[in-house]
């Protein structure tokens, strides 16, 4: 198990940079011009100049190898420094968004933990939803529970966030006045009053974004349970006398985890990106909402980073849902 | 003695589509699915051809009218009637379902015959999928659709070559579950015998792919296919709503949607029409594809 984790995180490597190649070769050789925006009344020797100052003087190769520097070597030291007060990284160029001259790190901080408080709570809350109805309609296959909860999920598949996050706000912002449609990130819970602000601002993204992941992850669960439903050594436990409940909830649900686990660590990854959508809904501004305006703006190194984020994010969910599978299913073997 | 009626002794041997046509009616929910989506493909071609009202024609002073006779769905901010452009919405959603869906499975089945049939090509076409999978596909589509936008509307014009950016944006994206599936089915049928024998007598490989394999992994194919239509539906209208779709004169779904939050809090049921739509129109995608996957997997058939 461990020369395979090993063995995996190595791969990681030529992967990663793969990816990061093709987002840049992508922006590299669209036909778009980063100056497109600026004035024609500009003079060209100015533009020329404006050109060299944005770092796009180089050739492609020099400037690919500066941003994997950037971000692999400069970032992660400029990380080192807050937390240790060292000085490592000082004077040196880091990864600058075009549209604030800042750092493009200090901007994805910022947005961070709205994102992650977001997403992860609906997350959880759509995964602990998930879980007992996915179960008990594998239990009570084809009764009306078990119909009323597909027929559920088949909705909240089919239905778009961009739509279903649209209908709360009619129904709970619009025409009941119960939360707020726009999101408050300059919001400091500091007491009661403003913790249950900000859970009424929560309710409704998370709601939107928790639909989804319980559709998916009940349809696994249930499939799952039913696998192991009709197995020998079900039928092993309840001619031994042991009570139903011990039976579904010890012997069954246990191995019927063991894909599911798999599958949740996997959306994770498709959860953050379907935040994206979300957040332009709810007006959260998070990491989905920068990406969007840094794309309007042609912001371009904001966008390499940002979805190169998303593409580590993916391939370390896939890396840790193929350990889990490894840890949890003692039959599986990767050697 | 020679005169037994032959029909009695041998019944005439029944197609494998009899079968999947019995195993796919018995399934409720697909059946309803596949024909409400084939009333949403003839409602929004043919409704248009004697609708009165014209989706683009700007009648100021009927503006923002509610439902009526004349105007089932109401009016928009412009008054132009908002059934004839759900009718044209609804066209162009499902033209670049159907045609992403289209390149998304052409895509992946050549490359899952390509790497379940040829040995060679197999490693590197499916590290290459996996390359693919590991890419984040939602921010990679807005990208496209940013830095292609307009070279593509400068040679077709706008509303084509936003058309062709998106339908080709989808299905790059899109075709990876469809290879390693036909990958995998591929791996197992080119061992069995009836492969060997069409090869000792001869045939070719193109011969071999085409008429031999090909037909056995038509069923994976198929449900790929109906998922493949709600994803590029859904792609599309999400790409829509977030500005970077079809331009505002051009509707569809998502477009609509996306311009009816502008006046949420005025007009709420506009956000409902192309919101329904959408869902309702992708709920009988997907329900006709479960029905599907129960109807063409043999070891469920018959049970």
């Amino acid at each position: 198990m461990l020369s395979f984790t090993i063995r995996r995180l190595i791969m990681m490597i030529p992967t990663l940079l793969l990816i990061s190649l093709v987002i840049f070769l992508l922006l590299e050789l669209a036909p778009g011009d980063p100056m497109a925006q600026i004035p024609l009344t500009v003079p060209p020797e100015v533009k020329q100049q404006m050109r060299l100052a944005l770092g796009l003087g180089e050739p492609m190769h020099i400037r690919y190898w500066k941003w994997i520097v950037q971000f692999f070597w400069l970032e992660p030291q400029v990380l080192i420094d807050y937390y240790f007060g060292s000085s490592f990284s000082e004077g040196k160029l880091r990864v600058i968004s075009w549209q604030t001259r800042g750092p493009v790190m200090d901007l994805v901080v910022q947005r961070l933990p709205q994102t992650v408080w977001v997403v992860g709570m609906s997350y959880i809350v759509g995964v602990v939803i998930a879980l007992p109805i996915g179960i008990y309609s594998a239990y009570k296959q084809y009764s009306i529970f078990d119909q009323t909860g597909t027929f559920i999920s088949m909705v909240g598949y089919s239905v778009p966030p961009f739509f279903s996050g649209v209908l709360v706000i009619v129904i709970f912002s619009v025409t009941l006045g119960w939360f707020p449609s726009i999101y408050d990130t300059t919001l400091v819970v500091n007491s009661w009053d403003n913790f249950v602000l900000q859970l009424k601002q929560m309710i409704m993204p998370v709601m939107v974004l928790a639909l989804q992941t319980t559709a998916q992850i009940s349809r696994f669960m249930r499939a799952s349970m039913l696998d192991n439903l009709n197995q020998d050594y079900v039928r092993t436990a309840r001619a031994k006398g042991l009570g139903e409940s011990v039976v579904v909830m010890v012997h069954v649900l246990r191995n019927s985890m063991i894909p599911v686990v798999t599958v949740i660590a996997l959306g994770v990854p498709s959860v953050f990106g379907g935040a994206i959508i979300t957040e332009q809904v709810f007006r959260v501004n998070g990491i989905g909402q920068l990406l969007i305006t840094a794309i309007q703006a042609t912001d371009l190194p904001l966008v390499q980073t940002l979805t190169f984020m998303f593409a580590i994010l993916i391939v370390i969910f896939n890396l840790i849902a193929d350990i889990l599978y490894g840890v949890l299913d003692p039959r599986i073997r990767y050697d | 003695m020679t005169n037994i009626p032959s029909d009695n002794l041998i019944k005439k041997p029944r197609s494998r589509w009899f079968d999947v046509w019995d195993q796919f009616k018995s399934h409720k929910g697909a059946l309803v699915g596949g024909i409400f989506f084939v009333f949403i493909i003839m409602a929004v071609y043919l409704i248009p051809l004697f609708w009165p009202h014209d989706a683009t024609y700007i009648d100021i002073r009927s503006r923002n009218q509610g439902v009526s006779l004349w105007h089932p769905f109401g009016t928009d901010q412009l008054g132009r009637d908002t059934f004839a452009r759900m009718m044209q919405g609804g066209q162009t959603s499902i033209a670049v379902g159907l045609t992403a869906m289209g390149l998304s499975l052409f895509l992946g089945t050549f490359v899952g015959v390509m790497a379940g049939f040829f040995n060679k090509f197999d490693n590197i076409l499916m590290r290459l999928t996996d390359l693919f999978l590991a890419l984040p596909l939602l921010p990679l589509l807005l990208l496209m659709m940013l830095l292609f936008r307009d070279p593509l509307n400068a040679a077709f014009g706008p509303e084509k070559g936003i058309f062709i950016l998106i339908v080709l944006a989808i299905g790059i994206t899109s075709w990876m579950p469809t290879a390693r599936i036909v990958r995998g089915d591929i791996l197992a049928i080119k061992e069995r015998e009836f492969v060997l024998a069409a090869r000792s007598i001869g045939t070719k490989n193109s011969k071999l792919i085409s008429r031999h394999i090909l037909p056995n992994v038509v069923s994976p194919i198929m449900v790929s296919a109906t998922l493949g239509i709600a994803n590029a539906i859904i792609t599309e209208s999400a790409l829509s709503f977030l500005g970077l779709g079809f331009p505002p004169d051009f509707p569809t779904w998502g477009r609509l949607l996306y311009d009816a939050t502008d006046y949420l809090t005025m007009y709420p049921e506009r956000v409902f029409w192309p919101g329904f739509a959408i869902s309702l129109t992708v709920l009988s995608v997907n329900y006709l594809g479960d029905g599907l996957r129960d109807a063409l997997d043999p070891r469920i058939r018959g049970r």
